[in-house]
C-alpha cells in the first residue's frame, strides 16, 4: 500500500535511552491476534507503559506529558528480536513517523521502511547530544530532513547525516510501494521462475 | 577462471532477478512459509489490490504461534485466536495454498516441519513472516525472516527486496566436550558477539564442530543467528544433509534428484575466498551455557557467576535495568539458583534429539515437586517418535507429561504463560522481558541444562548428573 510522503519533519522527540530495546518491548506477543492493521499504537511498549492492573506507570516516559512529539530517539540496538511487523506498526501508529537511534536491528529497520517510518541511525556521540538537548529541554525540536539526509537540533545548530539507500529514500519521499515496482517487472519475475531448478 | 564465491554468495547470486543502483536487489524465493501470525493483514493487502497469490505450489501455510497445546481436538477458546486460525484456513483455500492446520497430521512449528517434510532443501531462498526462519539455513538455504510487508510482496510477485547482506565466517574448531550441545555452542558465539554483532551480516557456519554436528543441531545454532543480530545464518550441504533430505514427501526423486544433486554438490565456500568479518573460536572451551539477563547475549558457563556491568559491553543502566528485572545481582552465581517452570520444545530446541537428551537425564528420576513442566514437541511427528521410542514412559515415570505441538510458551501466545515473578528455565530462544509472559524471568539453556533443573528444582550443571548415569 501506498504511505505518507517523508520530506522534511521537524519535531519535539520522545527520549527512551535504553538499549537493546525489543520489539517484545515494542508490542509483547499477546497483542498480535488481529487480522487488521488497527489499533496497535494503544499496546506501544504495553508492558513499560502499564501495569497490570492496567493503570498507567507513572515513570514511563510515554505517560509524561511534558514529552511528545513525532519522533521517537532509543538506544542502542532499537528493534532487536521478532520480524513482527506489529511494532513498526505499533510506532507509526501511536504517532511516530521517525525512529532515531545509534544503531538498529536489520529487520526492524526495513519493516519501518516498508510502512513509511523513517529510521535514522546517527553516531553514538550525536545521539548522546540528542538524549542531551532533550533532557535540558524537553520542548527542544529538532528537524529531519530526507533529501538532505540530515538531522539537526535546531536549538545548537548542530546536525549530522545519516544513510539510506536511494531507492528507499525515493519510495519514502514519493510515498511509493515495493510491490507496484515488483508487479512492473512481473514478466521478468516470470522468465526467471520458469527456469529456476527447484 | 572464475571469482572465488562463498556458499552465500553463489546462493544469493542465482536468485537476483533484478539489481537496483545503489538499491535493493529483487531475490527470488523458492519457498514461502506462512503462518497466523504475520499473514492476515498481507492477504488483506491482497485483496485490497486485487491480485492473487502468484506463487500457490511454492507456499506452505501452517498453524503454530497461537495453537494451544492441550486439548486440540476441541474449539480454541480464545476468540481472537481461533479467528486468527480460521482466517489463515480461508485464506489457504481461496489461494489454493496447502494448509496444514490444527488437527492435521502434518501440523506443527513452521521451523520444525519444513524439514522434516523436505520442504527445505539446500541452496534454496526461504522466508517466512518470523525472524526463526533462519533455521532452514542448516540446509545451506539462505533463509530468513520478513515483515508482513514482505510476506505480501512475496505472495504478490515471489520475490524480495533486500540490500545484500555483508558475509561474515564463524569457525569453531576442536571437539565439544561431553554435556555441550548445539545450544550450548549457539549461547556461547551469542555472548562473544553480543546481540548487535552481526547485524547486517549473513553468517556461515564452519569448522569441525559443525561438520560433526547432527542436521538437527545446524538447525538449532542457524535458528539462533538471529539473536546476535544476523539476517541469517548457513552450513554447506554435506553427506549427512543429503541423507536427511531422501525420501522425505516433497524432496526431489529420481532424475530430479539427481539434478537437485549436481547442483548441491557445488554449495560451498571456495577456498581463498573473501569474508567481510571472520572469527574462530576453540570449540573444546565451551561448556553448558545459561542466560542470566534479558537478551540472550547475555549468557555464559553454567559454572561462573554474573559479570560486574564493567566487565560487559554497552551502557550500564541498561545492564542493571536487566539484572533488575531479573532479580539477580552481579556476582551472583546460577548454579543452585530455585527455579519454577521448565519448558522444553519451540522451534529452537523442539525436535527429536532435544527430547532424546532431555530424557536421558530425567531417566529414572522425579521431578523436583516445586517445578512445572512443560514438554511441547514440535511437530505431531516428533511427538510420535516420543512414543515410539519410548521416551513417553520414562517421562511420565519421571512424573512428566506430554503436550501438544505449538510454539506455547516460547513467546506465550496461547495460554502457555509463565507466570510474573517465576524462573523459568527456557530451550526457547528469547529472555526478553515478558516474553514468556508478563513479568515472567526467562533462563535459556539446553535441554541436558532444562532437564537438570527440571529433576533438581534449582539451576544445576547437567554433568553432574549425566557422569553419575554413565558411572551406573
Amino acid at each position: 500500500m501506498a504511505y505518507d510522503k517523508f520530506n522534511i519533519l521537524t519535531s519535539t522527540a520522545v527520549p527512551l535511552p535504553i538499549e537493546n530495546v525489543d520489539t517484545d518491548q515494542i508490542i509483547p506477543a499477546r497483542f498480535l491476534k488481529a487480522t487488521e492493521r488497527k489499533g496497535f499504537g494503544d499496546n506501544l511498549f504495553r508492558d513499560w507503559r502499564y501495569n497490570q492492573d492496567n493503570t498507567p506507570k507513572e515513570d514511563f516516559i510515554l505517560n509524561n506529558p511534558i514529552y511528545g512529539g513525532e519522533i521517537l530517539v532509543g538506544g542502542k540496538n532499537f528493534g532487536s528480536g521478532s520480524s513482527r511487523e506489529h511494532a513498526a506498526w505499533a510506532v507509526y501508529d501511536y504517532g511516530f513517523r521517525c525512529v532515531i537511534s545509534s544503531f538498529f536491528a536489520d529487520i526492524f529497520r526495513n519493516n519501518c521502511l516498508n510502512i513509511g517510518v523513517l529510521p535514522v541511525q546517527v553516531s553514538a556521540e550525536f545521539l548522546q547530544k540528542i538524549f542531551g538537548e532533550i533532557e535540558k529541554d524537553p520542548k527542544a525540536k529538532f528537524e529531519v530532513n530526507l533529501p538532505e539526509q540530515k538531522v539537526t537540533i535546531l536549538a545548537t545548530g548542530e546536525s549530522e547525516s545519516f544513510d539510506i539507500n536511494t531507492y528507499k529514500k525515493g519510495n519514502m519521499t514519493n510515498g511509493f510501494d515495493d510491490i507496484d515496482y515488483l508487479l512492473n517487472i512481473k514478466k521478468d519475475i516470470q522468465e526467471f521462475a520458469e527456469n529456476r531448478p527447484i | 577462471m572464475s571469482a572465488k564465491k562463498t556458499l552465500f554468495d553463489k546462493v544469493w547470486d542465482s536468485h537476483v532477478v533484478h539489481q537496483i543502483e545503489n538499491g535493493p536487489d529483487v531475490l527470488f524465493i523458492d519457498r514461502h512459509m506462512v503462518h497466523e501470525v504475520t499473514s492476515p493483514v498481507a492477504f488483506l493487502g491482497l485483496k485490497n489490490r486485487n491480485i492473487g497469490v502468484m506463487h500457490p505450489e511454492k507456499t506452505f501455510a501452517t498453524a503454530d504461534h497461537n495453537t494451544p497445546t492441550i486439548n486440540q481436538h476441541l474449539p480454541v477458546a480464545d476468540p481472537l485466536s481461533a479467528n486468527q486460525l480460521k482466517m489463515l484456513e480461508a485464506n489457504a483455500n481461496e489461494h489454493g495454498i496447502s494448509y496444514w492446520g490444527l488437527g492435521h497430521e502434518k501440523n506443527g512449528i513452521v521451523h520444525v516441519v519444513g524439514p522434516e517434510y523436505g520442504i527445505t532443501v539446500p541452496g534454496a531462498t526461504i522466508v517466512c513472516g518470523d525472524s526463526h526462519t533462519s533455521t532452514h539455513g542448516a540446509f545451506g538455504a539462505i533463509a530468513f525472516g520478513i515483515g508482513t510487508s514482505e510476506v505480501e510482496m512475496v505472495l504478490a510477485t515471489q520475490c524480495i527486496m533486500q540490500p545484500k547482506p555483508k558475509r561474515m565466517r564463524i569457525n569453531i574448531t576442536g571437539e565439544l566436550q561431553y554435556g555441550v550441545t548445539p545450544k550450548d555452542v549457539a549461547l556461547f558465539i551469542i555472548s562473544q558477539l553480543t546481540t548487535s554483532g552481526a547485524t547486517g551480516y549473513f553468517v556461515e557456519y564452519a569448522g569441525d564442530v559443525f561438520k560433526n554436528m547432527s542436521m538437527e543441531g545446524r538447525m538449532t545454532v542457524c535458528n539462533l543467528s538471529i539473536e546476535m543480530g544476523a539476517r541469517g545464518g548457513m552450513i554447506a550441504p554435506d553427506e549427512k544433509t543429503f541423507e536427511y533430505i531422501k525420501g522425505r514427501e516433497f524432496a526431489p526423486t529420481g532424475s530430479a534428484w539427481d539434478k537437485a544433486m549436481t547442483y548441491w554438490e557445488t554449495l560451498y565456500t571456495d577456498d581463498d575466498s573473501i569474508f567481510d568479518k571472520e572469527l574462530t573460536f576453540d570449540g573444546s572451551a565451551i561448556e553448558p551455557m545459561i542466560t542470566y539477563g534479558t537478551n540472550p547475549g547475555m549468557g555464559m558457563g553454567i559454572s561462573k557467576s554474573i559479570p560486574n556491568y564493567d566487565e560487559t559491553q554497552g551502557a550500564a543502566s541498561s545492564y542493571k535495568k536487566s539484572l533488575q528485572y531479573m532479580q539477580f545481582g552481579e556476582g551472583d552465581a546460577m548454579i543452585g539458583k530455585p527455579i519454577d517452570f521448565v519448558f522444553i520444545g519451540s522451534c529452537t530446541n523442539g525436535r527429536i534429539e532435544d527430547f532424546r537428551a532431555f530424557a536421558s537425564v530425567v531417566k529414572g528420576r522425579k521431578k523436583a515437586d516445586n517445578v512445572t513442566a512443560w514438554l511441547v514437541p514440535g511437530s505431531h511427528k516428533v511427538e510420535a517418535a516420543i512414543k515410539e521410542e519410548g521416551l513417553l514412559d520414562i517421562f511420565t515415570e519421571a512424573g512428566f507429561e506430554l503436550r501438544e505441538p505449538g510454539c506455547s510458551a516460547c513467546l506465550a501466545m496461547n495460554d502457555d504463560k509463565i507466570p510474573a515473578g517465576k524462573l523459568a528455565v527456557s530451550t526457547s530462544n528469547r529472555n526478553f522481558e515478558g516474553r514468556q509472559g508478563p513479568g515472567s524471568r526467562t533462563l535459556l539453556a539446553s535441554p541436558l541444562v532444562a532437564a537438570a533443573a527440571a529433576v533438581t528444582g534449582k539451576v544445576t550443571d547437567p554433568r553432574e548428573l549425566m557422569q553419575e548415569v554413565v558411572a551406573g
